[in-house]
């Protein structure tokens, strides 16, 4: 088995082709989305794959080390940063193409007018912490 | 098995190897240990006398373990024997219990852990699945907590207000993984109300009543938010709110007037309506005004601003909320709701959208999510 993020984001992935802000919706499409993604995550604990699932707030800051006893500076958020992530989930798989089966199910949650929404997720590999027995 | 009995005796239990004579952070791993035990055996094997089990097997692991660390220190081992039975239970042991897990040198998440296994008898891994973090480190959170009290007298009288702060907490936290936290806040509140006679304590233990009398209604089959108004009232528990009601009569007429009695005599008037409609929100605001008064909370203020623009229309309700801060949590959500109310649909849908982003969960994102698109829906047709 091999554990996979499935990254969401709000800003940096490539524009999905059912591309219509959330509250321009029905209420019954955006009810139907949160069902769909409730289903997914229910469907894959009864697989055995589900690991974890988070979604995160649009607002944030930036924060860094300034020395020796003197406070974090912060900063941010910035507008122009390209990179938002809205969301993941972590799954645990035994392949990598099962992984992209997944993931392309998720990018299917229905959206504006019922229709899939063609959302472009982002699938990391996790890197494990120690090597398997047979590497030599 | 009867998993409720275990934890009302966990109080009891860890009292009486207090008054033996372990201090408080090596009687409560023993008890823990108990605890684990009995959920092993009993089904099994059920005990005729559940408590005089625990304090039998408490001890005896609370001798293992003295012993295991006295001769870890190459110490004489001075540890021994059967104890003389300890004196029957008094109430004090559970209240002073109560007390000293609340104790203020302790973080309210730290506070709040310690209850729920000290006092609420929960195991370690039913606190860390509550809480949504790995058992490790909930059992270092709690053993941590266990140290910054273990200076602290176990008779030290505290202030009951950091009790009832953890006691809320919990209830907050409401129902996540195997535990129920309000309803065990619940228990908790209401074996505290029955061992002191305190105002709030009755006050406290009516809010949470009249809250979780509501909690069928309060979500739909598919899990959605329900708001108060659109809440099927037939679905409210009557036997909560009776009992709540009860409950706060008694409180409020001792005239010692505290913030979780007002926060409750609201409850109460959302309680006794029949239809959204009936709702006395003149009364309402009066119970809000003592809140604001009593405790000079912004939540307070906003929740006040709701009211007013429900009994006086939504004009007042908009004036009384410009003089919040608007970074406070939810006003986005409240200055929607009532420019709504006020016939401003395009003002109101855009604030929707608005707070939906800054929503704090999920639910409610989904909740604001669904009203933007309602009056989007409006607005296009």
């Amino acid at each position: 088995m091999a554990k996979y993020l499935l990254l969401k984001h709000y800003r940096g992935a490539l524009a999905s082709a059912n591309d219509v802000p959330m509250d321009q919706w029905t209420p019954e499409e955006v009810s139907a989305h949160v069902q769909y993604m409730r289903d997914f995550a229910a469907r894959l604990e009864g697989t055995g794959e589900f690991v974890d699932s988070q979604a995160l707030s649009p607002e944030g800051t930036f924060v860094r080390y300034d020395g020796e006893g003197r406070p974090p500076v912060t900063d941010g958020p910035f507008a122009e940063t390209k990179d938002l992530i809205a969301g993941w989930m972590v799954i645990d798989v035994e392949t990598y193409e099962r992984a992209l089966e997944l993931a392309g199910e998720l990018s299917a949650a229905p959206g504006a007018g019922g229709k899939p929404i063609h959302e472009w997720l982002e699938v990391r590999p996790f890197l494990g912490a120690h090597s398997t027995c047979i590497t030599e | 098995m009867d998993e409720s009995l275990l934890r009302a005796l966990t109080p009891t239990v860890l009292g009486i190897l207090g008054r033996r004579g372990a201090d408080f952070a090596a009687a409560e791993d023993a008890v823990q240990d108990a605890l684990v035990e009995a959920v092993r055996v009993w089904p099994d094997d059920p005990p005729r006398d559940p408590q005089g089990w625990l304090v039998t097997v408490a001890w005896r692991k609370f001798l293992d373990a003295a012993r295991a660390d006295t001769s870890r220190r190459h110490r004489e081992v001075r540890v021994d024997g059967e104890p003389v039975p300890g004196p029957a239970e008094v109430a004090d042991d559970t209240l002073r219990l109560y007390f000293l897990c609340a104790h203020p040198a302790l973080t309210p998440a730290s506070a709040v852990a310690l209850t729920l296994r000290a006092v609420g008898g929960l195991t370690t891994r039913q606190i860390a699945r509550a809480y949504l973090v790995p058992e490790v480190t909930m059992a270092q959170r709690i053993s941590r907590a266990k140290r910054t009290v273990s200076g602290i007298r176990f008779n030290q009288p505290g202030d009951v207000a950091t009790v009832l702060r953890v006691l809320y907490l919990v209830f907050n936290e409401g129902y996540s993984g195997d535990v129920d936290l309000a309803g065990e806040a619940i228990r908790l509140t209401r074996q505290l109300a029955a061992k002191i006679d305190h105002e709030e304590v009755a006050g406290l233990l009516a809010l949470m009543l009249l809250h979780h009398a509501r909690r069928p209604a309060r979500t739909g089959p598919d899990g959605r938010l329900v708001p108060l108004a659109e809440q099927d009232r037939g679905r409210w528990n009557t036997r909560l709110i009776a009992e709540g009601v009860d409950v706060l009569q008694a409180a409020l007429t001792r005239d010692r007037l505290g913030e979780f009695q007002a926060q409750a005599a609201v409850a109460a008037l959302h309680a006794d309506a029949r239809t959204a409609a009936e709702t006395d929100w003149v009364q309402i605001v009066e119970w809000y005004d003592e809140l604001v008064r009593l405790t000079g909370s912004p939540v307070a203020r906003l929740n006040r601003a709701v009211a007013v623009g429900e009994a006086e229309g939504p004009r007042a309700g908009l004036a009384a909320l410009a003089e919040l801060d608007p970074s406070l949590p939810r006003h986005t959500a409240v200055a929607a709701y009532l420019h709504e109310r006020d016939g401003d649909p395009v003002t109101a849908a855009r604030l929707y959208a608005e707070a939906a982003r800054s929503a704090p969960n999920l639910p409610e994102r989904d909740h604001l999510t669904r009203q933007a698109a309602r009056l989007n829906v409006q607005l296009r047709s």
